[in-house]
């Protein structure tokens, strides 16, 4: 048996080490862990609620759009304000950029290193093993060509975000109450011609090379798998969500509670009795805590680690989502000859990533048409002296929560679970393992385990940022 | 192709969040490919030793490339810094087994200078905000508390437009180290840093008329709503972001100040309206 750790893992965002057991050609143990702490949510005790708007938004980079959502709805749900028809229409199409933007950048520049020949990509990029290559020389050269394409595009998809919402990263405009930019007609008709640029890009590169992907590499369909998955659902619009919540249990949908949403910390750098709502979360930071091994705490919905993220999205949506995505989620399961229930691996996170890029840039060019320059995009705000929020959306790499206690009108209590603090948590109080870990566990792996490990990990566009705040 | 004779560059993530880097990859003229692979000045570009986000290796081949820096090219490199580095405990943030504060400090070392890589790198930025649980500080006072004494160059912002990190950058390939004049009291490049967003707003005719927006999304200066465009020094409303599409005056939000040492406790409340007598205090600090 041999214990290899894996460290820093790279092409993710932000600082996470996996440890791995291997044993007679198979991975048997993994543990993630989460190798920072900043303590965002300390920082905002005691200040304006509103002030949790700009700094949560600052937790990450890559996907700043699912914390300045998250806070709006949050705020949004303390201060009792509903958001005008164009100030949702325009938070949407802000959000629906940042997912363009965010699974470009994660297909191409992110995971498919991980596939590639070395020397496909110049210097430093370049993959760091020539382990396990499938393609031919000239699919590689037209992928590493698209790689290349692809930065330009995932730049281009920044400047959609930025056009409504001022800038990016960490994008301004997303405010409780709705929007502060009402854009002109010639920004629409900026963000029109790239959003076309953009979508001829997914339908022409990246939905073929995905799909090339997927054949080649079949058996990832069958590495990696997670099981039980959870969406809080995201882009609501006038009481509909284009992606609905829900849980899959056991193949089965289940309706989502947020009640029964608990953070656990008994491997986690933290003390406090666990498992505990977010609403009242008291965990200080222990970093000698005996026993710990990552600053990740372990949310557990009834008890259960769940995937959460496009997979989740995708198993949620083809049960219980709009005709246009089960047609559309359909017809690339048919295309990549694989069943539904493929979907949370290593391959099938990568193909609902792929089929969501898609959807979403679909329903972004709807919400374009249906703009109204005239209406107001925001309602005023008032900071009562106590109050209450929960904000629910989905990050591009799965579902993030944001829960507020107002006291006095400033921030008593601030909690973030997010999408990689499900997806990448350590062990739990009952000793159950985090999905990635389960993901990882059984794999059989070709050499030391650091490839499969490596597109395991990564097929769930970890961002630690995120996980940890 | 400038790999071969570039100068070497070792890109180092701390407690940060990816956003300078996301957005120096969206720098356009020159590009990402550019940057990487182009003479940005006659005769003179970059080779890229190490940048997590990016990068090809991962694990143990990765982290002995970052090992073998400081040793195999001590005096060769310039350290880009993006993050914070937390001193508080040195379980709050590892690279490999090693607290990123001693990392930091010990790639900095052996470079030639120090970019400090957004507010964060810089100042601490927004994870040393109050009570600054993880004890993070920028990189200038690491080196402080270090004795070490290679120099630093800020490029603060949250994060910075990615012109600010490419003009520094040409700046220090073209001429060399700039010289202390070069600097401003916040350790940044005047030439970038040239002066308060509040001199050079679209807004500002506005704001000498008294023409205040009341709420967000109308029309007027932002003061009211608690712009802090009058003491914040950044290029803003030269530059604009995201190849000059707009940025956060001209979308209706008000400057919250990060290219600004303290920034995000000195600006906190961000929507609160500055009275005069801290407006006045902020002026005769700045002289």
């Amino acid at each position: 048996m041999s214990r290899l750790v894996i460290d820093p893992i790279t092409r993710i965002e932000g600082h996470l080490k996996v440890e791995i057991q291997v044993e007679d050609g198979a991975i048997t143990e993994a543990r993630c862990t989460g190798a920072l702490y900043r303590g965002l949510e300390e920082i905002l005790r005691g200040r304006h609620p509103l002030d949790a708007q700009r700094i949560t938004t600052r937790i990450c980079g890559v996907c700043p759009l699912a914390h300045s959502t998250a806070a709006s709805l949050c705020l949004d749900d303390a201060l009792g304000l509903s958001p005008p028809r164009g100030g949702q229409l325009l938070r949407n199409l802000i959000y629906g950029a940042n997912y363009l933007h965010n699974h470009v950048l994660h297909f191409y520049h992110l995971a498919l290193p991980d596939y590639l020949p070395a020397g496909a990509l110049p210097g430093a990029l370049s993959p760091g093993t020539d382990e396990d290559r499938r393609f031919s020389q000239q699919e590689a050269n037209r992928l590493a060509g698209h790689y290349l394409e692809a930065l330009a595009v995932r730049r281009k998809a920044q400047e959609l975000v930025a056009l409504f919402g001022g800038k990016m990263p960490h994008d301004m405009a997303i405010v409780p109450g709705g929007v502060t930019y009402r854009p002109t007609l010639g920004e629409v008709a900026a963000f029109r011609f790239r959003l076309k640029e953009i979508m001829g890009f997914i339908e022409t590169s990246y939905i073929p090379d995905l799909l090339l992907l997927a054949e080649r590499y079949h058996d990832y369909f069958g590495l990696g798998q997670v099981g039980k998955l959870l969406a809080y659902g995201c882009f609501p619009l006038e009481g509909e969500r284009l992606f609905p919540a829900g849980v899959v249990l056991g193949g089965e949908l289940v309706p989502f509670d947020p009640g029964e949403i608990r953070e656990g910390f008994a491997h986690s750098w933290y003390s406090g009795d666990g498992p505990q709502p977010p609403w009242a979360e008291e965990a200080p930071p222990a970093p000698d805590k005996a026993g710990g091994y990552s600053w990740i705490k372990a949310p557990r919905y009834r008890g259960e680690p769940c995937e959460v993220g496009p997979a989740a999205r995708a198993a949620v949506g083809l049960r219980a989502g709009t005709p246009e995505f089960r047609e559309l989620a359909q017809d690339i399961l048919r295309e990549a000859d694989v069943p539904p229930d493929a979907l949370s691996s290593a391959m099938g996170r990568h193909l609902a990533r792929g089929m969501e890029t898609l959807f979403i840039a679909r329903a972004m060019e709807s919400w374009l048409s249906q703009l109204d320059l005239s209406a107001p995009v925001a309602t005023e705000y008032r900071i009562p002296q106590e109050g209450r929020g929960q904000g629910l959306a989905e990050a591009p790499r799965g579902a993030v929560g944001h829960w507020i206690e107002i006291k006095g009108r400033v921030i008593a209590h601030y909690q973030v679970i997010a999408p990689t603090t499900w997806n990448a948590s350590p062990r739990d109080e009952a000793g159950k393992p985090g999905p990635i870990e389960q993901a990882l566990a059984g794999t059989p792996v070709s050499g030391d385990g650091v490839l499969e490990a490596g597109r395991i990990v990564r097929s769930f566009d970890p961002c630690l940022a995120c996980a940890i705040q | 192709m400038a790999t071969e004779k570039g100068q070497k560059v070792v890109w180092f993530q701390a407690a940060g969040c990816t956003g300078c880097s996301i957005s120096l990859m969206n720098s356009s003229y020159p590009d990402l490919v550019n940057l990487l692979l182009d003479e940005l000045v006659p005769g003179k570009g970059i080779t890229l030793l190490f940048h997590a986000t990016l990068m090809g290796p991962t694990g143990r081949p990765a982290l002995e490339l970052l090992d073998r820096v400081p040793r195999e090219a001590a005096g060769q490199y310039v350290l880009v810094v993006e993050g914070a580095l937390p001193t508080g405990h040195e379980n709050f943030g590892r690279v490999g087994e090693v607290p990123m504060a001693a990392r930091a400090a010990e790639l900095a070392r052996k470079a030639i200078a120090v970019v400090a890589m957004g507010s964060c790198a810089s100042y601490g930025g927004i994870p040393a905000g109050a009570p600054n649980p993880a004890g993070c500080i920028g990189m200038g006072e690491l080196l402080r508390q270090e004795g070490i004494g290679v120099p630093v160059i800020n490029v603060p912002g949250c994060p910075p437009h990615p012109r600010w990190f490419v003009e520094t950058l040409v700046t220090v390939l073209a001429r060399g180290l700039p010289a202390p004049e070069e600097l401003d009291d916040a350790g940044r490049l005047r030439n970038v840093y040239s002066g308060l967003i509040h001199e050079h707003c679209p807004r500002r005719p506005d704001f000498d008329v008294a023409r205040f927006a009341p709420y967000f999304g109308e029309q007027g200066c932002l003061y009211e709503l608690g712009c802090r465009g009058p003491f914040t020094n950044a290029a803003c409303p030269e530059h604009a972001w995201n190849g000059g599409v707009n940025w956060c005056i001209r979308a209706g939000h008000p400057c919250i100040g990060c290219t600004e040492p303290d920034f995000p406790d000195r600006f906190s409340p961000f929507f609160r309206k500055l009275s005069l007598e801290e407006e006045l205090m902020t002026y005769r600090r700045q002289g």
